[in-house]
């Protein structure tokens, strides 16, 4: 089945290049650790997710580009045709003359209806293209105006014209010491809005992704190129194929379908994020060698201890010992010491991936009472290994994680909110105050339940 | 892609327009190598035919033909417009773009203002009108002239009411030369505070500098590029002074550098709208985000590097130099100090070869050093452009909204006090038509009450931030797979902790009550009491 992926604005177009890239190039590189028909089985799943074929054998990525100013799009459209190996369709881009100035009210309650009609048709077009459609894929950040405020302008008319379908949104959190001076307050109102007509939210922060890229990968001087790649890297881990039922040959044909009903089993709990295990640099990938042992001891401390990469785990952070009564409401003054999930999803890729042991996440002190880890932990195999790596592991997981960082936006936006500045920017385009107080409440509902666990 | 028209008014805006044409087509003469018009040149320029007469002329694609300038010369003497229309720029503008009369504004406010004003509305407003229509998409108008004056001070501000009126979606962004100390004319405080309740009512964006800031900075490169310290040379054609490779080739005028300066603040703000970059920052998000209230739309700014040395090598200490300088006082174009003042907002716009972990390093380094306001602690606005300005590498333009433009205005309000009590040079002005004593009392205390707000702003300058209650929500979930929680909000009642400050003393009570789409057992309906003391805080409640 197809996932459509709709990008929009900047962010979200500068990412979408990087991931068909990441997950072409991916395809096309063939380790010789599995045979050559599963290779094939793995190629044409991967293809049919993600790109359609044209006359000329070269496949345009299913995609729908959205900004409201032209220069990423062009930039994006050329990068994908110099590329030779992809490009993206012909008339799959939609464009206006000037952006949305940072202003999530402009992007939502200007640019959005103005432009409803024509982007739905785009979006239609692309899905009927599809023999069978899966669902969407839409990537926006939350600090800008076009992608946060047209982004969730668009999630809802999904939601309304296509309701059988899945939407999940990837959101880039912006980095904590502004990119955008009025970040905090289109974050929150992204969220809010996400949160009622999104069905999930895969979120990645740009602060983790700079680290990654610095301490991980060793790159001296860190452009947004280098971040997009190895988010594109990680997402590439998740959505490329994996076995279904344990079978080689088969891969899952509904790969959202699957997240969804493994990760986000209440509404109120919609917040993915993804770790991944190992990542560095090409040249120390030559001298490493990895365990299947190793690499998920590591994974499973990075999810207890939420830390956001391989490098500075904290070994001390154990699980509660089962028998005594949950730890009771996390504090948010104090260290997050364990990280509660309430799902949690693994892809192995590589090989020997049969013999992998992933008993230690099935634990049920790591998650809430309310499910069983029968339901709450999932594992996904194939022995196709992905990218450059003979093995490796993919978290994605609906927990604690991201309680912290929503609770630092909340504030920094209720802070600024307070004190009234910015607001006239936003009245003037018909966002007014209640709605903001609106989206403080939903808000701080989420990070409440998410601290009950 | 947007376009902008530049509106050059009086002596000072017409030089300073000048200069900027001159580097502006530099510019896009070192970036398009191929000739082809494309849209960043389409932001300032329009591609004209010229064998064909009258309008139908446009071309908009294809190989440049004759580049016109989007601007408007205005000015009520005839000697700057023609000396600029005889030179090596005169095939770049067209003659339909100029209003000039002949005798002058006499350095009178109200001369220019309502005088001219009304002489030449319907001129303005058609030539306007036209340099709108060549646009595919106006995005803002670009308003550059003197304060001190009387054209470029009255007939200027006139305009901006005008462009307000007739073009209420396009951005009015004013760059504004404020009177020096010395200045030699008289009257230039009278002048500036009536121009600045026209400015702080009608503009969206002020950028306020003063001569004795260009001429410090000229006076700095001086020194460097003649004191010939060893091992460093400085590549002439980067000096942010220099013209060199330019048209005009012409006997060096007096304040070709500091205009040139000007010219440069112009073209590196706009860049990240017209050219290509990994984090772009448009025209419409410098006021979205550098103006946190309506009235307080002074941005200072700072321009680095002011030359670059001949090495080739930039190493990452020099590349943090460029930041550091960018917040010291002597890189500012105004009269200002932002490090020891009140940030509200600051925008970081750079250019060339810099990355993001270069911006992220050294916002990380100066934060320390510089104090922001309490609800805006990280108020950064950053972008990349990929192109570097003519000469350099790479360059970085920062906007301050700070409270340090308050002396300046603190100042000339002194200036105008001293004049006014004893009545000085009154008669000229009153004895316009339109003009009373009532316009100068209006004039003092829209700027009063300006310089009052940033008091207060100053006022929490060494407060410790001290975080806000939330909203405290109760939520009991019942099993998951039965999908009804139930939700009960709370409203809560605070009491913001009673300051030891006499001076700004405020409680605050809110409380709130905000349904959710889920049913709830009991509604709380409480009343609202909001109690406002300073502008800061009020709340309403909703059903």
């Amino acid at each position: 089945m197809s996932i459509v992926t709709v990008q929009l604005g900047q962010c979200g177009n500068q990412i979408g290049f990087e991931v068909f890239d990441a997950l072409l190039r991916d395809s096309h590189s063939f380790q010789g650790l599995c045979s050559k028909r599963e290779n094939e089985a793995y190629q044409t799943s991967c293809k049919e997710r993600f790109f359609s074929e044209e006359e000329s054998g070269v496949p345009i990525a299913r995609a729908v580009l959205v900004d409201m100013e032209p220069k990423v799009i062009n930039q994006t459209l050329s990068k994908a045709a110099q590329s030779g190996r992809w490009k993206y369709g012909q008339h799959a881009c939609f464009c206006q003359k000037q952006g949305s100035g940072n202003n999530w009210a402009y992007g939502y309650s200007v640019h959005g209806p103005r432009h409803e009609e024509s982007i739905m048709n785009l979006i239609q077009k692309e899905v009927e293209k599809c023999d069978s459609f899966s669902g969407f894929f839409i990537i926006m950040s939350m600090a800008g105006g076009t992608g946060s405020g047209l982004g969730a302008f668009v999630t809802q008319n999904l939601q309304d014209q296509y309701p059988n379908s899945l939407k999940m949104n990837q959101i880039i959190w912006p980095y904590g010491t502004g990119e955008v001076i009025v970040q905090n307050y289109n974050s929150v109102l992204t969220l809010s809005h996400l949160y009622r007509s999104s069905d999930a939210l895969l979120v990645h922060e740009n602060d983790a992704v700079h680290k990654i890229c610095a301490k991980l990968m060793n790159i001296k001087q860190i452009s947004f190129s280098d971040i997009n790649q190895v988010l594109a890297h990680q997402l590439g881990s998740v959505f490329q194929p994996t076995y279904s039922a344990e079978s080689s040959f088969h891969y899952r044909r509904n790969p959202l379908g699957d997240l969804m009903e493994h990760l986000v089993p209440h509404p109120e709990f919609k917040m993915l994020s993804v770790r991944n295990i190992p990542h560095m640099s090409e040249d120390s990938l030559a001298y490493s060698t990895f365990t299947w042992a190793g690499l998920l001891k590591h994974l499973r401390q990075m999810l207890i201890s939420n830390a956001k990469m391989e490098e500075g785990i904290d070994w001390q952070v154990r699980p509660p010992l089962s028998g005594l009564p949950p730890l009771g409401k996390m504090s948010l003054s104090k260290d997050l010491h364990f990280n509660t999930s309430i799902a949690n999803l693994v892809i192995l890729r590589g090989k020997d991936v049969q013999s992998a042991d992933v008993e230690g996440f099935k634990d049920p002190a790591l998650y809430t009472s309310w499910l069983e880890p029968v339901h709450a932990f999932n594992v996904w195999k194939t022995q196709r290994a992905f990218s450059k790596y003979e093995k490796s592991a993919v978290l994605v997981s609906n927990s604690q994680f991201l309680v912290k960082p929503l609770d630092m936006i909340v504030k920094k936006a209720w802070n600024m909110f307070a004190s009234k500045a910015y607001i006239h920017q936003y009245t003037k385009c018909g966002i007014e105050e209640e709605d903001f107080l609106d989206s403080f409440t939903l808000l701080e509902q989420v990070i409440a339940s998410y601290c009950n666990l | 892609m947007t376009q902008s028209v530049v509106v050059q008014v009086g002596q000072c805006g017409n030089q300073i327009g000048c200069c900027f044409w001159d580097l502006a087509l530099r510019e896009h003469a070192a970036v398009n190598q191929k000739g082809i018009y494309d849209e960043a040149i389409s932001s300032f320029f329009r591609n004209v035919d010229t064998r064909v007469v009258g309008d139908g002329g446009s071309i908009s694609k294809g190989k440049i033909c004759s580049l016109k300038a989007r601007a408007v010369l205005i000015d009520m003497e005839e000697g700057v417009v023609n000396e600029i229309l005889q030179g090596p720029l005169r095939d770049v503008f067209d003659m339909n773009q100029l209003i000039t009369d002949i005798s002058g504004s006499g350095n009178n406010w109200a001369v220019g203002h309502k005088v001219f004003g009304s002489l030449y509305q319907d001129q303005l407003l058609e030539k306007l009108r036209k340099s709108a229509e060549h646009c595919d998409c106006l995005q803002c108008f670009f308003i550059i002239h003197s304060m001190g004056g009387g054209t470029g001070s009255g007939l200027g501000t006139f305009l901006l009411k005008m462009l307000e009126d007739e073009f209420p979606e396009v951005y009015r962004f004013v760059t504004s030369i404020y009177p020096s100390c010395e200045d030699d004319v008289i009257t230039s405080p009278y002048n500036s505070i009536l121009a600045m309740k026209e400015l702080n009512e009608h503009a969206d964006c002020v950028l306020p500098i003063d001569n004795q800031s260009l001429f410090d900075i000229i006076s700095k490169i001086d020194l460097m590029v003649n004191s010939g310290k060893l091992g460093t040379t400085v590549k002439p054609k980067s000096l942010v002074t220099s013209s060199s490779g330019a048209l005009k080739k012409c006997h060096k005028k007096p304040f070709d550098a500091m205009n040139n300066i000007v010219a440069n603040l112009l073209l590196n703000l706009t860049s990240s709208a017209r050219f290509e970059g990994s984090l772009n920052m448009d025209l419409n998000e410098i006021s979205m985000n550098l103006v946190p209230f309506p009235q307080l739309h002074y941005l200072v700014s700072s321009l680095t590097p002011l030359y670059t040395l001949a090495d080739v090598n930039i190493p990452p200490r020099r590349l943090d130099q460029m930041f550091s300088d960018a917040f010291s006082k002597d890189h500012q174009l105004l009269q200002a100090d932002p490090k020891h003042s009140l940030y509200l907002a600051c925008a970081l716009m750079v250019r060339g070869n810099v990355q993001i972990s270069d911006l992220r390093r050294n916002i990380e380094r100066l934060k320390p050093s510089l104090q922001f306001v309490s609800w805006n602690q990280e108020g950064w606005k950053t972008s990349l452009c990929s192109i570097p300005p003519v000469g350099h590498s790479h360059s970085l333009l920062a906007l301050a909204n700070n409270t340090c433009v308050k002396p300046t205005f603190m100042e000339l309000k002194e200036r105008f006090m001293r004049l006014y009590k004893k009545k000085a040079h009154l008669h000229h002005y009153l004895q316009v038509e339109g003009m009373e004593e009532s316009c100068f009392t209006e004039a003092v205390s829209s700027l009063s009450a300006l310089i009052q707000e940033y008091n207060q702003l100053d006022a929490t300058k060494n407060v410790p931030v001290q975080d806000l209650p939330r909203l405290s929500i109760a939520v009991s979930l019942t099993l998951p797979c039965q999908c009804s929680g139930v939700i009960s909000a709370h409203c809560n009642l605070h009491c913001l902790g009673s300051s030891d400050s006499s001076a700004s003393a405020s409680q605050l009570l809110f409380s709130l009550v905000t349904l959710l789409d889920i049913p709830i057992p009991h509604v709380l309906e409480q009343a609202v009491h909001f109690v406002a003391c300073t502008r800061h805080f009020f709340f309403q409640v909703f059903q």
